[in-house]
């Protein structure tokens, strides 16, 4: 499950109130290679539709992927 | 069959029960009938316990009515919760269970922080999953429209012809939250909530409350001579969490839900004059136009910024300025749509009224499309 191609992806600027501090930040869905898809958030370079992307880490068990 | 509802906005001085209250006493009035008379009460109310802290809802607002000695229930399914409620009251009224029956949708919402609120609202997603990752309903829907963009080629001016259209309408309803037209520049220039939505593709937060009262048909005439028949009604479901659907673009369950209902009411969604949706983001009115069959799928962004959708047009969507100038009230959404479609049948909308109202269909969502409830109305 370490990499895939985004399926969709948006960048949120209004956050909930445990997310505020991160916000804006980028927000996807990853079809990823293995199978299946899974919601994610996206570490460095901004993303569009069709990239391909890897894991980069993980942090409170939310994957971040990143561009490949 | 009775109707009541609230204005909807912003009221910092008004509790969630005054407003069920005034909801249900108005509806009660409408139709005729007592407290005494009631049978059963049906309550959608989606975040009760988290925004106001109360509990226990259905009996505590039916006390208020002066309704004891009668089940009393909740029904919590997201911003479907008083479409649910709606359905499950006609349920047991087809069933024979129960003759007269009150159904009620509430929500105060304004009381709290707005992300206090978003987080309060994330809650109908998948909280373990998505929710973790930090998406908002805003986000889940940016999402949608992200793809939707991409698989048929919807723009942002589609998506703000939405907001245009439902502004328009609902500057003429005197219980709209907002009641302010805004141009097709506003509409794109607002302020980013989560790419590509802006403030003015996203419903509002708001405090109100709806109600209507359902009896069997062969006892309507004992109540009106007008009354709104409910021709075809169904509930579906499907994954809670956007990441498990297969495609995104489409909301099966309101698919399914309208299927069912068309098939119950013996009509095709060409029939159908006009139609109360689910505009909780401007995207999702366009996906909805596809999914109840209005359109063909992908062509519902071209269907709005066309204009086929406005006031006087081939078929009304949200004559009454939608959730997104009505404001959404989330457990008062969906039987404020019975109401405001019923309003139509009737006759009574005022300077909303459309020339063709004799069979309309109201659609609520629940989540990222995990409930949806669509009901056909008509008269005899």
């Amino acid at each position: 499950m370490s990499t895939g191609v985004i399926y969709t992806e948006t960048v949120v600027h209004a956050a909930p109130a445990e997310f505020v501090a991160d916000a804006p930040y980028q927000l996807a869905i990853v079809s990823l290679d293995s199978g299946g898809r899974l919601t994610a958030r996206i570490a460095g370079e901004r993303v569009k539709i069709g990239d391909k992307v890897e894991l980069a880490e993980e942090r409170n068990d939310v994957p971040f992927f990143r561009k490949k | 069959m009775g109707i009541g509802k609230t204005a909807f906005g912003a009221f910092p001085d008004r509790t969630l029960r005054s407003l069920a209250v005034e909801a249900g006493e108005k509806c009660m009035e409408d139709a005729g009938v007592s407290p005494s008379q009631i049978e059963a009460f049906y309550l959608g109310n989606f975040a009760g316990p988290s925004f106001v802290g109360q509990n226990h809802l259905a009996p505590y607002i039916a006390g208020s009515l002066g309704l004891t000695g009668v089940p009393c229930t909740r029904f919590e399914a997201a911003c479907a919760s008083g479409g649910s409620a709606f359905f499950h009251a006609v349920s047991s009224v087809a069933a024979g269970l129960n003759d007269i029956v009150l159904v009620a949708g509430v929500e105060k919402m304004t009381s709290q922080t707005t992300p206090k609120v978003t987080e309060i609202l994330a809650g109908a997603g998948d909280m373990a999953g998505e929710g973790r990752a930090g998406a908002t309903f805003p986000a889940l829907f940016a999402m949608i429209a992200k793809r939707h963009m991409y698989q048929y080629g919807t723009t942002r001016e589609q998506l703000a012809a939405v907001a245009v259209k439902n502004h328009a309408n609902g500057a003429k309803n005197p219980l709209a939250h907002m009641r302010k037209v805004i141009t097709m520049e506003q509409a794109l220039a607002g302020k980013m909530i989560s790419e590509p939505l802006t403030v003015f593709d996203c419903s509002l937060i708001s405090d109100g409350a709806a109600a209507v009262v359902i009896v069997p048909l062969e006892r309507a005439s004992e109540f009106t001579d007008q009354p709104v028949r409910i021709l075809g009604i169904a509930q579906t479901s499907d994954y809670v969490a956007l990441d498990a659907k297969a495609d995104i673009t489409t909301f099966w369950a309101v698919h399914e839900a309208a299927e069912k209902a068309y098939k119950m009411a013996h009509v095709s969604a060409r029939d159908i004059e006009f139609a109360e949706v689910h505009d909780c983001f401007t995207i999702a009115e366009i996906v909805a136009t596809e999914d109840l069959g209005f359109i063909k799928k992908g062509e519902g962004g071209p269907y709005v910024l066309e204009g086929r959708t406005r006031l006087r047009a081939e078929r009304p969507i949200n004559a009454s300025g939608g959730l997104k100038a009505k404001g959404h009230p989330v457990g008062a959404t969906g039987v404020g749509q019975i109401c405001d479609v019923a309003l139509q049948i009737r006759g009574e909308a005022g300077e909303l009224q459309l020339d063709r109202h004799s069979l309309g269909l109201a659609q609520n969502l629940g989540g990222s499309g995990a409930t949806a409830v669509v009901t056909v109305l008509g008269s005899i």
